[in-house]
């Protein structure tokens, strides 16, 4: 690529890193906001069991800086925090920054099998309901995929937990095992959860995105100069690439809010679970943390997925530029 | 999928290949169960004063116990609540707080989209930065922390999730909105002199309305699944409150010993959401067709 053509490139690049920021930027304003109006006073739960005198009271409201203005306490977690200090949480008095590391394992573990599978049998199953639109296969399956949208996670992993853990005995009911054979073993239904309703918006995806490909014109020109099915159907692959990939990035978004489901229904020890057991405990350092540790996968891995876009289909450059 | 799903699953365009014919405007049978499922779930909850004394007897003593002891036909859960009965109570909830979570989603979508898309200019430019930082961030996630961060219940619950649904309303008005806006005859509405708020709640809103209808009645089966989903995680409805979400949060640690506690409602959640998704799915894609033909 040469460098007048990579310019509106990093251009591209720079403005949706500065979106990406501004962002956070809010969102971390949003979520502080909130906490510092919600009801309840956040100096009484720090005392936990400890005596409360109103001596105690302002001794720990110093302490936080919980007697300084909003914009004094906000202005000073945002410094600390850009230093990688999210400060310690409420409940065990744990740095915050710990506590999610030895989390994190857990949920991604979840997330990345249940993103596998949904992506593997969802574009799959797609693609077959978009070459025999109208068969008994495509109907069966778009059929099922409103099935599966419309299932909560927590429904259907308390099924599957009944089914599979309770009634047949096939899978173990709660903890997350050793090694990696068992680990799998511990993580296949939790995973299998997340990964249905993911499943059916991909196979809803690809099948729209296919059967659009399928109708255009370059298809049937394609036919009728005589190329196989086989060969015309590579083609059509490689348009439809586009928006799906795109929309890929955007069920990271609900990975990580099906994955509070679904660890809080399985007992596994991740970082959703973590975050419900924050919420519930108003531990807000935590709160605020993991918010915006989720705000931040989300958005970029949204950026990249649009840049690698731009590197991969020169059509879509052209567009960028002109904007 | 988890919840809040609505703003970017995409309408598989309607590709059947069937001639538009009186025949093919009949709904297809699993519409016509899909409605029949719905109007159960009304019923019960139209009769939910009748069935609310029955699904608050507690027996303590008697505990969980399994289907068709003591004539409770699918058991009892923890405190000796009869799960028909609860199940049967927990249908108001499970409609009437995403009906109110999608009216209200609506209300923000036809003010502040309609406005926006017919006026143009700054308060188009502040809404589509509103929708595009809601849109970018994951909503259950959001959800969940506002919601437990104000301290749940039914009423914050609701609020949330009206803001957080209301950017694909917003979206989906604006976008209608200024489609309409060039045509002819609002144009000649315009040069007759006719008031702009007029002329977009009495010119444009009849033609948009069909539209947001049906995608109000999608967002109901997203409300539903994201308001039981609060209510599992102990955030939604108050504890008490007979809700197929708080049944199946109280039913897990039930597995072994009434598994019907957590079956009953989980079906129903499933069953309901997905005939609400079916019927908006074909209402949308009736109202779409119609537009063609015109």
């Amino acid at each position: 690529m040469s460098e007048g053509r990579a310019r509106p490139l990093v251009a591209y690049t720079l403005r949706r890193l500065l979106g990406a920021v501004a962002l956070l930027f809010v969102l971390s304003v949003v979520v502080f906001s909130l906490i510092y109006w919600a009801p309840g006073d956040i100096a009484r739960n720090l005392l936990g069991n400890r005596q409360v005198t109103p001596e105690s009271l302002a001794a720990v409201r110093r302490q936080y800086h919980l007697d300084q203005p909003f914009v004094v306490q906000y202005a000073g977690w945002l410094r600390a925090a850009l230093h990688g200090d999210f400060g310690r949480s409420i409940r065990t008095g744990e740095p915050v920054g710990g506590l999610i590391r030895d989390r994190i394992g857990v949920t991604a573990a979840i997330c990345g099998l249940a993103f596998v599978l949904s992506v593997v049998g969802g574009v799959a199953a797609g693609i077959a309901c978009a070459v025999r639109r109208g068969s008994w296969l495509d109907r069966i399956l778009v059929s099922g995929s409103v099935l599966g949208v419309s299932a909560p996670a927590f429904a259907v992993g308390l099924l599957l937990l009944y089914v599979f853990a309770v009634w047949l005995g096939w899978f173990p009911f709660y903890g997350t095992g050793d090694g990696l054979l068992d680990g799998l073993w511990h993580l296949a239904l939790p995973a299998l959860t997340l990964a249905i309703g993911l499943a059916a918006f991909v196979v809803k995806l690809t099948r729209a995105a296919v059967a659009r490909e399928l109708d255009a014109d370059y298809v049937v020109f394609a036919r009728s100069r005589g190329l196989g099915r086989g060969a015309v159907l590579r083609i059509v692959l490689r348009n439809a690439a586009v928006p799906i990939v795109t929309s890929l990035g955007l069920l990271l978004a609900y990975l990580f809010g099906g994955t509070v489901l679904v660890e809080v229904t399985f007992a596994l020890p991740g970082a959703g679970a973590l975050m419900q057991d924050a919420v519930e405990f108003k531990d807000f350092p935590v709160v605020q943390a993991l918010t915006l540790a989720v705000g931040l996968i989300v958005t970029l891995s949204a950026v990249v997925v649009d840049v690698v876009y731009l590197l991969v289909d020169p059509r879509l450059r052209g567009r960028v530029s002109h904007r | 999928m988890s919840m809040l799903t609505r703003a970017r699953t995409p309408r598989t365009p309607d590709t059947s290949g069937t001639p538009r014919t009186v025949a093919a405007r009949r709904p297809p049978l699993t519409v016509i169960a899909a409605m029949v499922v719905l109007a159960l779930v009304v019923i019960a909850a139209l009769l939910h004063p009748l069935v609310m004394d029955w699904a608050l007897t507690q027996n303590v003593a008697l505990g969980p116990v399994g289907t068709g002891v003591e004539g409770h036909v699918f058991g009892t859960d923890q405190l000796g609540r009869d799960v028909l009965a609860l199940s049967l109570a927990g249908a108001r909830s499970a409609l009437g707080g995403p009906i109110l979570v999608a009216l209200g989603s609506m209300l923000i979508g036809v003010v502040l989209g309609g406005t926006a898309g017919y006026r143009g200019g700054s308060l188009d430019f502040l809404a589509g930065r509103y929708t595009d930082l809601l849109l970018a961030l994951p909503a259950t996630l959001l959800a969940i922390v506002v919601a437990g961060v104000l301290g749940g219940g039914y009423w914050v619950t609701a609020v949330v999730l009206i803001v957080l649904f209301s950017p694909s309303d917003v979206r989906l008005v604006r976008a209608a909105v200024m489609e309409q806006r060039p045509l002819p005859y609002i144009e000649a509405a315009r040069v007759s002199g006719i008031s702009g708020p007029r002329v977009l709640f009495r010119h444009i809103a009849p033609n948009v309305l069909p539209i947001v209808v049906a995608n109000a009645l999608l967002n109901v089966a997203f409300a539903l699944v994201a308001f039981s989903s609060l209510s599992y995680l102990g955030l939604g409805v108050p504890p008490g409150t007979p809700d197929w979400g708080r049944q199946l949060a109280d039913g897990r640690d039930l597995l072994g010993s009434n598994p019907m506690v957590t079956i009953v409602p989980g079906l129903l959640i499933i069953a309901t959401a997905t005939a609400v998704n079916l019927v908006g799915d074909w209402l949308e894609g009736r109202l779409n067709s119609e537009a063609v033909e015109r």
